[in-house]
């Protein structure tokens, strides 16, 4: 299958590692990956901060960029999240009815990358080896906005030498939020350390997500407290093989 | 959308509890520096959950009376000026008295008024949102009336001195212990010896509101719901005290918001089931108490209905935050909230705090009076899925952001530095030209980063990140960067 990978603008700048990790998984499993070079960003901040006019012009383009592909795969819960729910209103806000049309269109063939092994390509063992304690934090977009359900559990299950521990509270939000992790830092932090306290208490050496934005989060609370614990993307997790040595 | 005359009014300053002093973001640092606070509301919120999980999880068609709460409620906002006429029009036919107050300094007045009236000087509550919202005991007490609450957990707010923090439990943020030392130190009569045991606190409200009751001539309530086809008044409660509020007096007068309203009996059989679930985690309430005008010689004789505004119609007019008057106060959403459960009510500076009060709230003051409100989210969604009647909290908060925004917008002379921001953001990343060079200026980051490849300090804004939270390094490679490498010069 011909996927076009919208890599995120958070995972293209700062955490390229997921985006990478996308493309050698799905080609692994025999499917082709294209880059759609002019891809940028969905606007997911600007809509979530109240900046519903700046966000119009990054869902116009979007979509014109992602239009022509038959199937989109991001890997990002929030990413997709704001494509499938907050797209279409953003255009008919501003009173564009057909480019809202053609954002429900879109989204219709946007997938989060667990929903986009199991679902469309009927996949649950993607083949990988990795041989350590995870421990699995759904994040709140991909649980409650796309209803991904079980789906990234079923995957890392089917990871040979996986010990997958179950994280207390795991359907609790990691404080993040995008920019209310700044403006309302303080609570923001206070969610983020009962977060990191459930999953020390799992004894895992790294927790992982479908979202390198709530990982940002986890991972910089954990790496101040020099915790010893790391997080990777669910995406590294299925891309890592034998040959690897991670 | 519907014509209007002019622009509803907003619930007005200076009366009531609907602002607060401080923005969330710094009444929020307060309370999370209060431990104990903190450790009262962790165990009460996830006690609730636990029970509310329960008990939902045994109704089969769970989702389908979510569905259908969700549409009556959304059919009766569409025609409530006609619904609330039947409702005025039964009401006074079985001998009760309506008044309307466009806002809460109004309705003060029709209350104090109608006390006044009775020659009485003390007054005996109902449990009442509505009440506090519109600061009514402050206005009894100015004009010389004092009003005594008889829920238990009210009383404990107004003997301790405080406001409530909670939709259900007003004084969640109260322990055992400190509920002694506040009826200690606040009842007249009280036992010297009284322990912290739940019984002997209940039984010492218990003779303290007895007497209270068995003297009021005037009672004051707010409502669950009105049933509009019969001029039916309910209060759902669990103690029995509103029972004695609603039967011993003779005069009763019911405080109400225009949405508490539903068409039919029929409708009741939906909200019964899905209220004392999702709030109490019940399967039935306790006391469901309906009155119908005055019955002769059977409990008031004398009854006043107060059909209040005080911004209702105001956000009934935003077709996208309408949906927050369908809230039937059954506090779900605040026991689920991570943010609530972590800064309690108080934080909110509104008698509605939690998701829906930040959504609520912001509509009957107007947003530029609450404008840190809606922000005061991660949008974690957990609110909507406990709604009994389906209101979309995050979208609802994602919508008054836009509105705050473009009121600044329309307002403001200069732009907020945020603005700026987010403007020159939309600039660039429109723009796949503009956005790739800016991931390459992004590693101007790199010479602050630590050894371990993290960044622990950022100048303001990002300090607000920094101060608990390291920032990773930007790559020294983006990934679209990587993809030209590596695909194609090939």
């Amino acid at each position: 299958m011909r996927i076009a990978l919208f890599v995120t603008c958070l995972a293209d700048v700062m955490f390229p590692d997921a985006g990478k990790a996308t493309t050698r998984l799905l080609e692994r499993l025999g499917h082709e990956v294209v880059f759609p070079q002019a891809q940028t960003c969905c606007g997911q901040m600007h809509v979530n901060t109240g900046y519903q006019r700046e966000a119009l012009p990054l869902v116009r383009h979007h979509v014109e960029v992602f239009e022509p592909f038959e199937v989109v795969v991001a890997p990002s819960g929030s990413c997709v999240g704001s494509v499938r729910h907050q797209h279409a209103g953003v255009a008919r806000r501003s009173g564009e009815d057909a480019l809202a049309e053609r954002a429900d269109a879109l989204a219709a063939r946007t997938f989060e990358l667990s929903e986009l092994l199991i679902d469309v390509l009927g996949v649950e063992d993607v083949g990988a080896y990795f041989p350590h304690r995870v421990t699995y934090h759904p994040t709140c977009h991909s649980l409650r906005m796309l209803r991904v359900g079980d789906r990234p559990l079923r995957l890392l299950r089917r990871v040979r030498g996986l010990d997958l521990v179950q994280l207390p509270d795991s359907d609790q939000c990691c404080g993040f939020g995008g920019t209310f992790a700044v403006k309302n830092a303080d609570t923001s932090t206070a969610m983020l350390a009962d977060k990191m306290r459930n999953v020390l208490s799992t004894g895992a050496e790294v927790v992982t997500a479908g979202d390198a934005s709530c990982l940002m989060h986890i991972g910089g609370g954990l790496s101040r407290l020099r915790t010893g614990t790391r997080t990777m993307h669910l995406a590294e997790i299925l891309a890592a093989t034998e040959t690897d040595g991670r | 959308m519907s014509t209007y005359l002019g622009m509803p009014t907003l619930a007005p300053r200076g009366v009531g509890l609907l602002r607060g002093d401080l923005p969330f973001p710094a009444a929020a640092r307060t309370a999370l520096a209060d431990t104990q606070l903190r450790r009262n509301l962790g165990h009460a919120t996830s006690t609730i959950r636990a029970k509310r999980a329960a008990v939902v999880g045994e109704v089969g068609d769970w989702e389908e009376l979510r569905r259908a709460g969700e549409a009556i409620k959304t059919a009766t906002m569409a025609r409530l000026e006609e619904h609330l006429e039947r409702l005025e029009r039964e009401v006074a036919a079985r001998g009760g008295v309506v008044h309307w107050a466009r806002d809460a300094t109004e309705a003060n007045r029709i209350v104090t008024d109608l006390v006044r009236a009775t020659g009485a000087d003390e007054v005996i509550k109902v449990k009442s949102m509505v009440t506090q919202e519109i600061g009514l005991n402050d206005a009894l007490a100015q004009a010389g009336i004092a009003a005594v609450e008889t829920d238990l957990a009210e009383l404990i707010v107004q003997l301790g001195g405080d406001t409530p923090s909670h939709i259900l439990v007003p004084a969640i943020h109260r322990n055992r212990a400190e509920i002694r030392e506040i009826f200690r130190r606040e009842m007249p009569d009280v036992d010297p010896g009284l322990t912290d045991d739940p019984r002997a606190l209940a039984m010492a409200a218990r003779s303290h509101l007895r007497r209270k009751f068995l003297s009021a001539r005037v009672a004051i309530s707010g409502a669950n719901f009105a049933v509009a086809e019969t001029g039916t008044l309910l209060v759902v409660e669990s103690e029995g005290n509103g029972r004695m509020c609603l039967t011993l007096p003779q005069t009763l007068i019911t405080v109400m918001g225009i949405e508490k309203i539903v068409p039919t009996w029929y409708d009741l059989e939906v909200f019964l089931q899905l209220l004392p679930r999702s709030s109490t985690g019940e399967r039935m309430n306790p006391y469901t108490s309906a009155w119908t005008g005055v019955t002769p010689d059977d409990g008031p004789q004398e009854f006043h209905l107060v059909l209040l505004d005080n911004g209702r119609t105001a956000t009934l007019a935003d077709p996208v935050g309408r949906t927050a008057l369908h809230c039937i106060r059954c506090s779900a959403c605040l026991n689920v909230c991570p943010v609530y459960e972590r800064t309690g009510g108080h934080a909110y500076g509104s008698v509605y705090p939690g998701p829906i009060g930040a959504v609520l709230t912001p509509q009957l003051t107007g947003v530029e009076d609450n404008p840190s409100l809606p922000y005061a989210s991660s949008l974690c969604g957990a609110c909507f899925d406990a709604c009994p009647v389906r209101i979309d909290i995050p979208s609802l908060l994602v919508h008054l952001r836009a509105r705050h925004v473009e009121e600044q917008r329309a307002h403001r002379r200069t732009p907020t530095a945020e603005a700026i921001t987010m403007a020159a953001a939309s600039w660039v990343m429109a723009d796949p030209g503009r956005f790739s060079a800016a991931g390459r200026a992004a590693r101007i980051a790199r010479p602050f980063t630590g050894r371990r490849g993290r960044i622990r300090t950022l100048p303001p804004p990002l300090s607000a990140w920094t101060s608990a939270r390291d920032a990773p390094a930007p790559p020294p490679e983006t990934f679209r960067e990587w993809w030209s490498r590596t695909r194609e010069r090939q």
